[in-house]
């Protein structure tokens, strides 16, 4: 059973949030990282880049798939973990910790609510799992 | 006998589906005038010695005893006949290259070895194992440096081989790209001053040698282009020159894209040709094309298979960086026993006996009344030679004496009636030379 803690925001897109006032630092979860499997290569925006929630901001490789990661929410990149260049397998090692993708800076406050808790997340995981 | 996988009961029923009544119905968008309503006229059926004797009547009429000076992208070189006959071992001859590892070693091998080849020619970190051709592999570098920068203004030399600058245009006008055509000094190459590079520019496209045979000043067309955070892509059509000149990675280069023909692939009116596309290693996970790395099998045997797919179509669908989904297998392996053939030393050799034997037709031409350079930069194989009526009437009197003396460039810029582009490598003897001179001297002013 994926790890998803409780106190985090996610999407259907498996990307999760960590809300601090405007800033939201943005991963893939434990789940994402586990289908993915061994992440060969994280492709994250400049900071600076701006995009609208939804949009795809960066892309993760792995051995034998790329997929788009999802903006959660819209906002401007004010930082990037470039650690992950050298290092992408801390998305699979530490994918709430070390392998944090983008710090945003949140343009609407009102769109976290949007987001799912980890409770409504597990129950959307359970359920795609299970079609 | 023709093998059609379906019967008309079910073409009939696909049709209905579709609310057409006929297959012609599909061709409804194709306007009538065009459409071929008699059979093609290729004759009654011929037997073998019928059809031999044909061929034969129309080889003869080649024109065999011509000494061409023409070069423009598609260059005359020697061809040892090692490369024939090892491309015809059933093991390589196929148009189709396959790439199953376990059963492909052969085929992936020189597929990496041409790519080291490609990469220790042109300086750059990483090589794929080839495209379409020259041209093509210059369109994907602009694509590319889109990926790369996100912008979407290109400037192009002039000097850009004009052929080369149609494809580009083709492969980007429907992109919302906009290239920019940057014209040549008097010297005939750029001036890296003056290339109206901006913060929105993505790359800039020279040739080198260019179009006119001359040498651009790659380093500092570098500078000016990555002080504006531009790439600096190069097109080399005659990659012959990398064995005397400084390897455009050295010089700074982002993306080198040419043409390989000149490494033993016949000239063949023009084509099949095979594209050579090499850059840095940070732009790998953009760059088009296959690749073929080196690996250990578990019982660690050096090995080969395809690497870095994630790029490609069957896994990256729409956003694959190509449409390319294979390469130039055969002609990769030309140009592959070409260069091991020669090696590092032979391709230095055939490379200076070019700029001599150039450079030695350049100043007797140079030396002629009515006749001279047309530019002053320091060119490889190939130079514009001017005379003082139009370059098309010069070449019809050189043909009438056997010569093809080279390409008239009026036709790619209208601004040159008197000029033409004239090549000269190691295949030209010196009575060849002599022989030019003497026609052009007799033609006079």
């Amino acid at each position: 059973m994926a790890n998803t803690p409780e106190d985090l925001n996610y999407t259907k897109d498996h990307e999760w949030v960590r809300v601090k006032e405007n800033l939201a630092t943005v991963g893939i979860t434990d789940h994402a990282q586990n289908q993915l499997g061994d992440v060969v290569y994280v492709e994250l925006p400049k900071v600076g880049d701006k995009f609208e929630a939804s949009e795809p901001f960066g892309s993760v490789e792995s051995v034998k798939a790329v997929s788009e990661v999802y903006m959660p929410l819209a906002g401007a990149v004010v930082e990037v973990n470039e650690s992950l260049n050298d290092s992408p397998e801390q998305v699979n090692e530490d994918p709430y910790g070390e392998g944090w993708m983008i710090r945003i800076k949140i343009d609407n406050p009102s769109q976290v609510d949007a987001l799912l808790t980890a409770i409504e997340y597990e129950d959307y995981i359970k359920e795609e799992t299970a079609e | 006998m023709r093998y059609i996988p379906n019967s008309p009961g079910e073409r009939g029923s696909m049709l209905s589906d579709i609310g057409l009544d006929s297959i012609e119905d599909l061709f409804d968008q194709i306007p009538e005038q065009l459409k071929l309503r008699e059979p093609i006229g290729v004759g009654d059926p011929m037997s073998e010695p019928e059809l031999l004797e044909y061929f034969r009547g129309l080889a003869s009429k080649n024109g065999v005893d011509y000494q061409s000076f023409l070069g423009a992208g598609a260059y005359s070189h020697f061809i040892p006949v090692i490369i024939d006959s090892l491309i015809s071992r059933a093991e390589f001859f196929t148009a189709y290259t396959p790439y199953q590892p376990e059963l492909s070693q052969g085929t992936l091998q020189y597929t990496f070895e041409f790519q080291t080849m490609i990469c220790q020619l042109t300086g750059m970190e990483v090589a794929n194992s080839s495209l379409y051709d020259g041209s093509t592999a210059v369109a994907e570098a602009v694509l590319m440096a889109n990926r790369v920068t996100r912008r979407s203004k290109f400037i192009i030399a002039d000097t850009v081989h004009p052929q080369y600058r149609e494809v580009v245009s083709a492969y980007t006008k429907h992109l919302g790209l906009t290239i920019e055509l940057d014209h040549h000094g008097e010297a005939g190459t750029l001036e890296p001053g003056s290339l109206g590079i901006d913060s929105q520019t993505a790359a800039v496209v020279v040739q080198s040698p260019n179009f006119f045979g001359c040498i651009e000043d790659l380093a500092a067309i570098a500078d000016a282009a990555h002080d504006a955070g531009a790439l600096l892509i190069v097109a080399v059509t005659e990659p012959m020159s990398l064995g005397v000149l400084k390897p455009p990675g050295a010089c700074g280069v982002d993306i080198v894209a040419g043409e390989t023909q000149s490494f033993g692939i016949p000239l063949s009116f023009g084509g099949p040709y095979c594209g050579l596309f090499a850059t840095l290693e940070k732009y790998v996970r953009q760059m088009p094309g296959r690749l073929v790395g080196e690996a250990q099998d578990d019982q660690g045997r050096r090995g080969y298979v395809l690497t870095l797919s994630t790029r490609e179509q069957h896994i990256r669908r729409e956003k694959a960086t190509s449409n390319i989904c294979t390469n130039q297998g055969l002609f990769a392996l030309m140009a592959t026993v070409y260069l091991a053939t020669m090696g590092k030393h032979g391709v230095q050799e055939v490379a200076r006996q070019n700029l001599q034997k150039a450079h030695y037709a350049a100043s007797e031409i140079a030396k002629i009344r009515g006749y001279e350079l047309k530019f002053t930069s320091p060119f490889f194989n190939e130079f514009v030679v001017r005379a003082q009526r139009p370059a098309t009437e010069v070449m019809n009197r050189l043909l009438d004496k056997s010569i093809i003396g080279g390409i008239a460039l009026e036709p790619y810029y209208p601004e040159m009636p008197d000029s033409a582009l004239v090549c000269v490598t190691e295949t030209t003897k010196k009575e060849a030379i002599d022989e030019f001179v003497d026609a052009l001297a007799s033609i006079g002013a």
